[in-house]
């Protein structure tokens, strides 16, 4: 027996690939199988509860797993071959996908494209190597999120959150309503990585104190957490000697970034971006290898659904293309982050074969008011959008067309300056 | 009444439970800990030394070199993974390359192979060794497992065979009797004839609970810190590079582990405790500077983890195995600190053969029975992988994305005997949580299995120790 084919497979069920299989269902092409290792499709969504999902995409306020609903309703109306409780195993260059579930074992299946939406994992108190000794209490943000939203557990009673980033601050409000006293949260930058709506009601309506420039330098307990030390950072990030302060706390929540799960990605031999972490993408959000797309915060991580879902359409175009043979795949521009851009997304942009308009995705390296993000090649400015208020919090998008882009030879870079 | 009772239940105290179970003789082990291997066996650097560095005429020059060459043999049979991956000991300078002529004539002397490279042979072996090595000796039959893994087969094959195991209870007092020892814990009392103290970090204050007076030896806690890098970064090293051994020891070194992570460290600090395995900020910056003496390109982007362990350091540097003078059928296996893993099964049979000659000389049992390896599907081809799930679909639902676990295998490493019952236990025998994501998506699917397997509500789940609460309430 020969190996099974599919036009498409989309590996992950999250926003993003339902978005991915619904749109590529609906540009033509029908052979699509999507791969979800959880049992149910939705992703992170099913434990987000809070409401602020679906603004921009639907025009009212949703909560995650209503947000999620839509979208599975969508991807129901098609004729999308759904498999959950799969994990994928591995991927190879030449899309050669092997899954696994307890129905039909290990299986391998050729794809004529591949959609990575693998989401994104939460870096942990490992990663960032905080001193102290290892108790239980101390988890991700999200993993607590999990145990109380999904299983209905309470993690602690006495709360302190490392990290300003938007699970953190959702927790803190989380853990207050449902009677946990959070003492507060420590952010090692001098500013919050999280929207300014999460500050606003999740830590200022309910009087939690935020640590700017503070870290977190001690953690104690040999079994359960008891207590925790902060340190003011000086501004190389460096914890300064006798600025500690000890909370007594039974719980550490972390929420010090996300990163792109790319163990697939990096087996198939996909190039990775520094800064994201993610793969390097064309415009068209295709990998270096052809034939495998990545969207979603499996590609770079995003502060809102909406545009994770907007992501993972532009994915599901381009692979519906791809596999009916309608994506070239030119010499293309490269496009740089410059001063004040911390990365910009696609890595290539091709001037031939992309769509009449498209967008860059950029995230900025600091906070400032009055600023013009400005497009160049070489020399030569091609546009600029003036901004407010600029926050590396806040994923931007700048616009381009086809014919502002017409003429370009040279490398594009993309920065932000002063007014 | 025992014959025997085992106080500690890390690497050495497993091994001679597991020897001592081979024969007809009534053996209690017991640990304050949750679970077997949880202190000084869970956190070090899980290396077999080859034995070219112990000075010449020690206990440990002996019984590392034995203990080398019986793991393999010991790893097939027991079916835990042991893997000879080698090792590098590289100098920097001339002073250093001296040391290596030492260790090169140790290892002749002690029949350890030993091959002699220069700096550029080396480097083509090891690409990311640093430019400024410039002299390799490397020593083929250093190997690599995981000491838990090896501790918890032994003990549960040695429950298998008839031994007793208390985990959770601390010795309080032991008092000699006319015909042995009364062990006291906080929990219960036993008689037994002989008494072995193999209490790791604590054996000191054992002792002196039975000699009710300070001993001759002390532990002092050396405290070493880790690194742990993601399986992404595997290719840094093939082989473990360490520097030249010094004056606090074998120095800070680069590690493959069995699951293809690489570990940085460790340091060498004396701490006043032995509870104190924290980690330090200044033992960490001082790894990552030690470390890019040997090795260049280490992608600390891809740190998963930090950890520290302690070693139960004697006075005088070496192993302390011996008969208490005073106290007739009181056997100290102390000061078991490097090469302490490596040495384990050697000193198990030195205790038994040598230092207890004659009075551990119990029939062989006829009806030994061996354990049943846990079947890893990642070690499987995907034929018998699907040959399993067909059997038991459990083997076919993904738990650990990042280590590939099954629940399969996790119901296994519950079930069995001296089986896990925390989050951490499972972590240890099938690995869900050693990965990237460090137990984030996994952890709440191991509590949920745990509480069902365990008959237990999701609050009682521990992560390790009986205070070590996880979920405080039910909402």
């Amino acid at each position: 027996m020969g190996v099974i084919t599919k036009d498409i497979v989309i590996i992950g069920g999250g926003s993003a690939g339902i978005a991915a299989a619904v749109c590529a269902y609906n540009n033509g092409c029908k052979d699509i199988l999507l791969l979800e290792k959880d049992a149910e499709l939705g992703g992170i969504l099913l434990q987000c509860i809070h409401n602020g999902f679906g603004l921009h995409r639907f025009k009212e306020e949703l909560a995650g797993p209503a947000y999620a609903q839509k979208w599975v309703e969508m991807l129901d109306a098609t004729d999308v071959e759904v498999k959950t409780s799969t994990t994928v195993i591995h991927l190879s260059a030449d899309r050669l996908i092997t899954y696994v579930n307890p129905r039909e074992g290990y299986v391998t299946i050729k794809a004529g494209a591949v959609i990575l939406a693998t989401g994104c994992r939460e870096r942990s108190r490992g990663a960032i190597a905080t001193p102290g000794f290892r108790p239980s209490g101390v988890w991700t943000a999200g993993t607590a999120q999990k145990y109380i939203n999904m299983h209905g557990y309470m993690v602690g009673r006495r709360v302190f959150i490392l990290g300003s980033g938007d699970i953190g601050l959702i927790m803190a409000r989380r853990m207050t309503l449902e009677g946990a006293k959070v003492l507060g949260v420590a952010e090692i930058m001098p500013y919050s990585n999280g929207l300014p709506r999460n500050i606003k009601q999740c830590l200022d309506d309910f009087d939690i104190p935020l640590y700017l420039s503070h870290t977190v330098t001690d953690i104690k307990g040999h079994d359960r957490l008891s207590s925790i030390t902060i340190s003011k950072v000086d501004e190389n990030l460096n914890p300064i000697q006798g600025t500690e302060t000890d909370f007594d706390v039974d719980t550490l929540l972390m929420s010090v970034g996300l990163i792109p799960d790319t163990a697939l990605a990096t087996e198939a031999g996909i190039k990775l971006h520094p800064k994201t972490k993610g793969a390097v993408v064309d415009e068209h959000m295709m990998t270096s290898v052809p034939g495998i797309f990545a969207c979603g915060n499996g590609l770079h991580v995003h502060d809102l659904v909406d545009f994770v879902s907007l992501e993972g359409e532009e994915a599901g175009l381009s692979a519906a293309k791809y596999v009916k043979g309608e994506l070239t795949h030119d010499k293309s521009l490269e496009i740089t982050a410059g001063e004040g851009v911390s990365y910009v997304l696609p890595t290539y942009i091709d001037t031939k074969a992309m769509e009449d308009n498209t967008e860059l995705k950029l995230r900025v390296g600091y906070n400032a008011r009055n600023v013009r993000i400005v497009l160049s090649c070489g020399d030569r400015q091609i546009k600029e959008i003036n901004k407010l208020r600029i926050a590396p919090s806040e994923m931007e998008k700048f616009p381009i067309s086809r014919d502002e882009l017409s003429g370009c030879t040279q490398n594009l870079t993309i920065s932000v300056k002063e007014q | 009444m025992y014959d025997i009772i085992i106080i500690g239940a890390g690497i050495t105290g497993s091994f001679i439970a597991h020897n001592l179970s081979k024969r007809q003789c009534k053996v209690l082990v017991i640990d304050k800990e949750a679970d077997v291997a949880n202190a000084t066996s869970m956190a070090n650097s899980a290396i077999i030394h080859a034995g070219y560095d112990p000075k010449p005429g020690t206990l440990k020059a002996k019984l590392n070199v034995l203990g080398n060459r019986m793991y393999p043999d010991i790893c097939k049979e027991l079916g835990v993974t042991y893997r000879k991956c080698s090792a590098f000991v590289v100098a920097v300078d001339p002073d250093e390359s001296k040391i290596l002529d030492t260790l090169k004539s140790q290892a002749e002397d002690r029949d350890v192979t030993c091959i002699d490279r220069s700096g550029e042979d080396a480097r083509k072996l090891e690409p990311n060794l640093s430019p400024s090595v410039i002299r390799a000796l490397e020593f083929p039959d250093t190997g690599i497992i995981y000491p838990w893994n090896v501790a918890i087969a032994l003990m549960e094959e040695a429950v298998l065979n008839g031994t007793e195991l208390k985990l959770c209870e601390k010795v309080v007092d032991i008092t000699k009797t006319s015909s042995g020892y009364t062990v006291t814990t906080d929990k219960s009392v036993y008689e037994s004839e002989y008494v072995i103290n193999a209490a790791g970090l604590y054996a000191d204050r054992i002792y002196e609970m039975a000699l009710k007076s300070k001993p001759d030896y002390s532990i002092i806690p050396k405290r070493g810190e880790y690194y742990v890098l993601d399986e992404m970064a595997q290719t840094v090293v093939n082989r473990i590079i360490y520097p030249v051994p010094g004056p606090a020891g074998k120095g800070v070194l680069v590690i493959p582990t069995i699951h293809n992570n690489i570990l940085l460290g460790p340091n060498s600090d004396i701490t006043d405790s032995p509870d104190n395995n924290n980690n330090t900020a200044s033992a960490l910056n001082y790894v990552k500077q030690n470390v890019g003496k040997t090795v260049i390109n280490i992608p600390y982007d891809k740190v998963i983890r930090t950890f520290a362990g302690l070693r139960p350091s004697g006075n005088d540097g070496d192993f302390y195995i011996k008969e208490s003078e005073s106290l007739s059928g009181f056997v100290n296996v102390a000061c078991i600190d490097s090469p302490g893993l490596a040495s384990a099964p050697a000193i198990a049979e030195y205790v038994i053969n040598e230092v207890m000659q004659g009075r551990f000389n119990y029939e062989l049992k006829s009806d030994y029975i061996h354990r049943t390896p846990i079947k890893y599907m990642n070690e499987l081809d995907d034929e018998a992988k699907n040959e399993m799930i067909a059997q038991d679909p459990s083997y076919g639902e993904i738990v650990c994305r990042c280590c590939l676990v099954s629940k399969g295998e996790i119901l296994d490493a519950i079930r069995r005997p001296v089986g896990a019952t925390t989050v951490k236990g499972v972590k240890k025998r099938v690995g869900p949580g050693l990965g990237r994501c460090q137990g984030g998506f996994c952890e709440p699917l191991v509590v949920d299995i745990l509480a069902e397997e365990l008959g237990i509500d999701k609050t009682q789940v521990r992560y390790d120790s009986p205070d070590s609460v996880m979920l405080v309430d039910k909402m």
